[in-house]
């Protein structure tokens, strides 16, 4: 399937998704609804670095946040619509990610990992200590009255762009698998001397997938701050972003744009159903458990225990 | 200007102490990350549990954080002996340390900080001990004993471990793992069961450090991830295994770190450590003591 043929059949499911949570008429599918694709892209940009180079980023949080921390400013300051603010949240994103993965990825891959750890604890003392987006107390956004497009609620508006996201991530990272950056990339991840010695231009394809991904990220925590209404740095730098960006790969299978599907769909709406039967803490608790067995038992996530993660000896 | 220069004064000295406890919790790392190239990044997590160890001790049976945390050591050390042994089985004997080792530590630290939240709950905890509260003055200069005596317990024990490092069989077959682990394997010991006892080692190191930790400041299952940058940037800059290294540049970040607090206000103090981090990396990844 070439990726025009693709895009329209991700755009048929995604028209599919969203008549059918119009259909079910519940408001509550669409809060759910939105978190689950937030994580859909969140674990795609991910996989974009980790799945396809092999680094490993433990900063999905401060990405995340840094693009609704973007939003906040914006909101302030302007009254950009949303789907232009999350291009700038991602810009914001991707810069920082370029200017870490600039000082770090010439080292070896486990720098790079410490130093994402590291910056998602200053990026969020920095807001913290910030007074114009709230610092520690939060921000209040109220939300728009209206929606840009008639006759639907706020939330499904959300809902709508969310899904637009998660298009266009899966789509780029489908087209990055098949392409020659991809094999580029898978290089790196097998073989990071080889590749080198053999003239595939390793920093500048760490560095290209360490900005592509960092701006997803930020671009998926744009519009939080209308999700939300009240942002404070507990909440947008949640450890939950962080630990599911790298779990829902992992469990997914981190050598297709499918696994961080799955292990999205998965975990999230586990996640969702867990917090309104059980409690939250206990079901992060079930995902790093699910995380760490899933790396110890099933090395290939679940694609590989149905056999497909064997792909990658293809590319 | 007679003010600042006490303040200044007191600054430096107390981020000496500091830099005596930053060297207890690096240590474990210097061991695992900087011998055994294991990317432990779970271990402020274990601290953390050494904190709360200590916790139930002093409040449940009055008994002293660091006599509790050295009675602790040995379960520590068979703590890190399995873990070690699960990150050997399912990562180092396939070669997939990079991407699903780091991980499974990731998960590991995960799992510790949410188990004990779920036990404890978020509130901040303190232990009660006969050296917080005073302090020993010489002239203008103040030294708490809350930091004086954390920074000692460290001394002693980074100490004992060089001299056990440099004294007995074991000590030198790990420093022999850190640099070669085929000539080890010619020599007929095993790398894999030395790799074990050093891990072992430094996950003990974690107990005493949660001990001190807990003396110094109040705690609760999050703030371990504040230390993530710290002993890292420390680890590097200290060149990655050598003891004395860790020790010099741990008071070097204590110190930076107290400067900027007290000039620049407390709530700082998190990002002084990742620009540490980031400007060794960039500029000087082989630390102070590189070879």
């Amino acid at each position: 399937m070439n990726g025009a043929k693709f895009v329209v059949l991700l755009l048929i499911v995604a028209a599919a998704v969203f008549g059918a949570a119009l259909a079910i008429g519940n408001a509550y599918v669409f809060f759910a609804g939105y978190v689950v694709l937030q994580y859909i892209a969140l674990a795609t940009a991910w996989n974009i670095l980790g799945g396809y180079t092999g680094y490993v980023n433990f900063g999905t949080a401060a990405f995340f946040a840094l693009g609704a921390y973007t939003t906040v400013v914006l909101h302030k300051l302007t009254s950009l619509p949303l789907p232009i603010m999350m291009p700038i949240g991602g810009i914001v994103s991707g810069i920082v990610g370029l200017g870490t993965g600039y000082l770090t990825l010439r080292l070896r891959g486990s720098f790079f990992s410490i130093a994402t750890l590291a910056l998602a604890v200053v990026v969020q003392t920095l807001i913290t200590n910030w007074d114009f987006v709230g610092g520690s107390r939060g921000a209040y956004i109220i939300r728009p009255m209206t929606t840009p497009l008639l006759g639907i609620d706020y939330i499904q508006y959300l809902f709508l762009v969310m899904l637009g996201l998660v298009v266009i991530v899966v789509a780029t990272a489908r087209a990055i698998e098949r392409s020659r950056l991809g094999y580029g990339f898978a290089t790196i991840r097998d073989d990071e001397v080889a590749a080198e010695a053999s003239g595939v231009p390793t920093l500048r394809l760490k560095l290209l997938a360490t900005t592509l991904s960092g701006a997803f990220m930020g671009m998926a925590g744009a519009p939080l701050p209308y999700y939300v209404t009240y942002l404070d740095p507990a909440s947008g730098f949640s450890l939950a972003y962080a630990v599911n960006g790298v779990a829902m790969p992992l469990v997914g299978g981190t050598s297709s744009w499918l696994g961080p599907i799955i292990g999205a769909i998965l975990l999230g709406t586990l996640q969702q159903v867990a917090t309104v039967t059980i409690s939250s803490a206990l079901n992060l608790l079930i995902v790093g458990l699910m995380l760490v067995g899933f790396v110890i038992v099933a090395p290939n996530g679940i694609l590989g225990l149905f056999g497909l993660g064997a792909r990658r000896a293809r590319a | 200007m007679e003010m600042s220069l006490d303040l200044l004064g007191n600054a430096i000295v107390s981020g000496l102490l500091l830099g005596g406890f930053y060297a207890a919790v690096t240590i474990g790392v210097s061991i695992s990350f900087g011998m055994l190239d294991i990317v432990n990044i779970a271990h402020p997590a274990f601290i953390i549990l050494g904190s709360y160890i200590a916790y139930i001790a002093n409040t449940s049976f009055g008994m002293d954080p660091i006599l509790a945390s050295v009675i602790a050591l040995p379960a520590f050390y068979l703590l890190g002996m399995g873990v070690y042994q699960v990150y050997h089985l399912a990562f180092e004997r396939r070669g997939e340390e990079s991407l699903r080792g780091l991980a499974f530590f990731f998960g590991l630290l995960f799992i510790t900080e949410v188990t004990l939240v779920l036990v404890f709950g978020v509130d901040y905890r303190l232990v009660d001990a006969p050296y917080i509260g005073p302090s020993l003055h010489f002239g203008d200069i103040e030294l708490p004993l809350r930091l004086l005596v954390p920074c000692l317990v460290a001394l002693v024990m980074i100490g004992g471990l060089q001299i056990f490092m440099a004294r007995t069989f074991i000590g030198r077959a790990i420093l022999a793992v850190a640099q070669d682990q085929l000539a080890l394997r010619l020599m007929a010991a095993n790398p894999t069961r030395i790799k074990r006892i050093a891990f072992g080692l430094s996950i003990a190191t974690a107990s005493v450090a949660g001990a001190v930790l807990i003396v110094i400041q109040p705690v609760e299952p999050s703030i371990g991830r504040d230390y993530i940058g710290r002993v890292f940037a420390i680890c590097v800059l200290g060149g990655m295994g050598s003891f004395a290294g860790t020790v010099v540049a741990a008071m070097a970040l204590g110190i930076v770190e107290n400067l900027t607090a007290t000039f620049y206000g407390p709530s700082w103090a998190p990002a002084v450590a990742f620009g540490f981090l980031l400007v060794t990396l960039a500029v000087r990844p082989a630390g102070i003591f590189g070879r």
